[in-house]
């Protein structure tokens, strides 16, 4: 019978099954960061446990990570954080890329960067946006810490099996239309919470046609429309990137790999659970206006109106966004003005954002009354893109460039946006004090981000002579 | 964690919907690295305004719902991060119980292994308890093993939960524990998968 990829791995990965039980699933690779696992690993001392299987872990420090002055983490207890994942590395002989270690970045960016993220395997982090590694088709997925704590000691979880989601995106994109603006319209379209208890399958042309840190972007943000996990199928893309990686084998048992990986991608007649669809040509640049990743319009639109709502709970929902937000209804998105550009995230922080970025502010200056900062999304990003010489494009600009971390994603660290302030962001939440205590955060795709800065308010990318040469 | 079946209490009705966990347990809260302690942030933005002072017209803040041990919301509850904080901060704070239409997938895994119960109610039938609260205290009871939720005037709602949660609420039984008895099983799956 033909099958999804989802099912194919699913089956693959069953330690055990029982009629009325969750099926215990086995997990291949277990990434960990210092926000959501010194409650694991403590655990695990309490109770005298150990880890199974430290080679299938890889540890990162990314969330609380200064950006500006590695040496000098002015909070106590971030600092007491990243000791602590470090002591625990140490005594479980995890394996681990330090705030020193030319592999740290981003947990979500560096797996991929590194090969440790491959097609068909199950892949778990106590962290929501893990559903980014399924782009290259793998069943990726977040957890809490309990279960953190529950696959190190066995390199297990009980899982429900999800329902399956096929999400089609049909035609190319158009000009100026970035992986970013697809994912924002999807959630715009189909709500936060269409993926409750599936994983998702992007497919159709559009998706095709992206490149690996393309997908990622789209994979990234599943989880904004409650998904439990979102993936793509793997492809001749997908074996091309993982080529040459550091943790993906060589020679004859890559081809033997490779071919291993393609089988999973979903048989032709497969079904599943639900499916949508959805045109290109509903698919402009897109901004976030409200305190949820579904509250977002094209840029050619404007903030909706109460009356536009039906159901009385969306129109408390829009007033109490607006509020927060300082947004009247109906203003047209080209007219808010911003004072910070964000460019940074597990979302859009790889080489090829910055390159979108850097090509809108080349040889221009960002506004006056705006701070932008660049932060490379992992220190291996960060020196590709000097090696290219990206950072004097976004220095020339007057854009701060930055070590690498989540950063002003979720201000854990001292990149923080002040209060009612209003920052164009490339990451994807925009809830209330996301990014400080009453900040105001607008998502955007990086291209987006940079004519902002530039223009001082939102603009049409489309319009920018520097993005049609 | 703690075993759960009875719990009568008056219910706090938050009438909002996508709470997001952001808001639960907003992110400069969350760099301990101990379990508990958490219940004193929990909306801790919504609570408070921006001097420290407290938010009047927020649910958590009126003197009726104090010592309350029912949540009660509308859908899509506990959307957004996967933070576990989530769940400590709303148990540390002194609930037990969570009603509301829907739940996102992760915050929902992270109640059941924490011995908090989350009950999935209609969205009609959640709209009536607000409303019953929102205009006096309203005490239910729950009842995990008959799986209801009954009103201080009969009035009785029943909700679905999966078997498997349920044993373990009811028990508070540790899942690694459980798991251990599948040695074997692992076990073999690693040895037939050697390649990973
Ligand atoms: S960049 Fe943001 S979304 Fe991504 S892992 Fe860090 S905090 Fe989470």
């Amino acid at each position: 019978m033909a099958k999804n990829i989802i099912e194919k791995i699913w089956n693959q990965h069953i330690v055990y099954e029982e009629q009325g039980k969750p099926d215990l699933l086995y997990i291949d690779l277990h990434l960990l960061h210092e926000v959501t696992s010194p409650q694991a690993f403590e655990g695990l001392r309490l109770a005298n446990r150990t880890v199974r299987r430290p080679d299938l872990c890889f540890a990162t420090m990314d969330h609380n990570v200064p950006t500006r002055n590695r040496d000098e983490i002015k909070d106590p207890i971030a600092r007491k954080q990243i000791n602590t994942l470090q002591t625990n590395c140490d005594e479980f002989g995890v394996p681990l890329a330090n705030m020193d270690h030319p592999d740290q970045g981003i947990v979500h960016i560096i797996g991929p960067e590194l090969g440790l993220t491959q097609p068909g395997k199950t892949i778990v982090c106590g962290d929501s946006h893990t559903s980014t590694h399924g782009a290259f088709g793998a069943i990726a997925f977040g957890i809490g810490t309990s279960e953190v704590e529950h696959v190190l000691s066995t390199q297990t979880l009980w899982q429900s099996k999800p329902k399956t989601m096929e999400i089609r995106i049909n035609g190319k994109l158009g000009f100026g239309v970035t992986a970013k603006d697809v994912i924002l319209a999807i959630i715009a379209k189909f709500g936060i919470d269409m993926g409750t208890g599936h994983i998702v399958e992007f497919t159709g042309e559009a998706i095709r046609n992206l490149t690996m840190e393309e997908r990622m972007t789209v994979c990234n943000m599943s989880i904004e429309a409650g998904a439990k996990a979102g993936l793509i199928s793997p492809d001749a893309t997908t074996v091309a990137y993982l080529k040459g990686r550091r943790y993906v084998p060589e020679g004859q048992e890559f081809e033997k790999a490779a071919a291993h990986w393609l089988s999973l991608a979903s048989d032709k007649d497969a079904t599943y659970d639900t499916m949508l669809e959805m045109n290109t040509d509903e698919i402009e640049p897109f901004v976030t206006w409200g305190t949820n990743p579904s509250m977002g319009s094209g840029i050619s639109a404007s903030v909706p109106y109460a009356k536009d709502f039906e159901s009385e709970s969306d129109k408390d929902a829009l007033k109490q966004a607006l509020a927060y937000m300082g947004l009247e209804e109906g203003a047209p998105l080209k007219s808010i003005d911003i004072q910070h550009v964000f460019i940074g995230s597990c979302t859009n922080a790889r080489l090829s954002d910055l390159r979108a970025a850097a090509k809108v502010i080349a040889g221009k200056k960002v506004h006056p009354s705006v701070t932008a900062i660049v932060v490379p999304g992992s220190r291996t990003v960060k020196k590709q893109a000097e090696d290219e010489g990206l950072d004097s494009v976004f220095l020339e600009a007057g854009f701060e460039w930055r070590e690498s971390g989540c950063s002003m994603c979720l201000a854990m660290n001292d990149d923080v946006v002040p209060a009612g302030e209003r920052c164009a962001s490339t990451s994807n939440r925009n809830f209330e004090g996301r990014q400080g205590a009453g900040a105001r955060t607008h998502l955007v795709s990086p291209a987006m981000a940079a004519a902002s800065a530039i223009a001082g308010h939102f603009v049409d990318v489309r319009e920018l002579e520097a993005v049609h040469s | 964690m703690e075993p759960i079946n009875e719990v009568v209490s008056v219910i706090t009705p938050l009438d909002r919907k996508n709470v997001d966990t952001d808001q639960i347990i907003s992110k400069e809260f969350l760099k301990r690295i101990e379990r508990t302690g958490f219940g004193k942030y929990l909306f801790y933005h919504w609570r408070h305004n921006a001097d420290g002072s407290e938010v009047q017209d927020f649910v958590l803040n009126d003197e009726r719902f104090k010592g309350s041990k029912i949540l009660v919301a509308q859908e899509n509850f506990g959307c957004g991060s996967s933070r576990e904080h989530a769940p400590w901060s709303i148990l540390d704070y002194g609930f037990n119980v969570v009603i509301a239409p829907s739940y996102a997938d992760i915050f929902y895994n992270n109640c059941m292994k924490n011995g908090l119960l989350p009950i999935k109610l209609t969205m009609s039938e959640v709209e009536e308890l607000l409303a019953n609260g929102q205009k006096d205290p309203y005490t239910v009871e729950v009842n995990l093993v008959e799986q209801t939720v009954t009103g201080q005037d009969g009035k009785s709602y029943s909700f679905e939960i999966d078997p498997y949660y349920k044993e373990m609420l009811l028990n508070g039984w540790d899942e690694i524990s459980l798991t251990f008895q599948y040695e074997e099983q692992i076990a073999n799956y690693e040895k037939q998968h050697q390649h990973t």
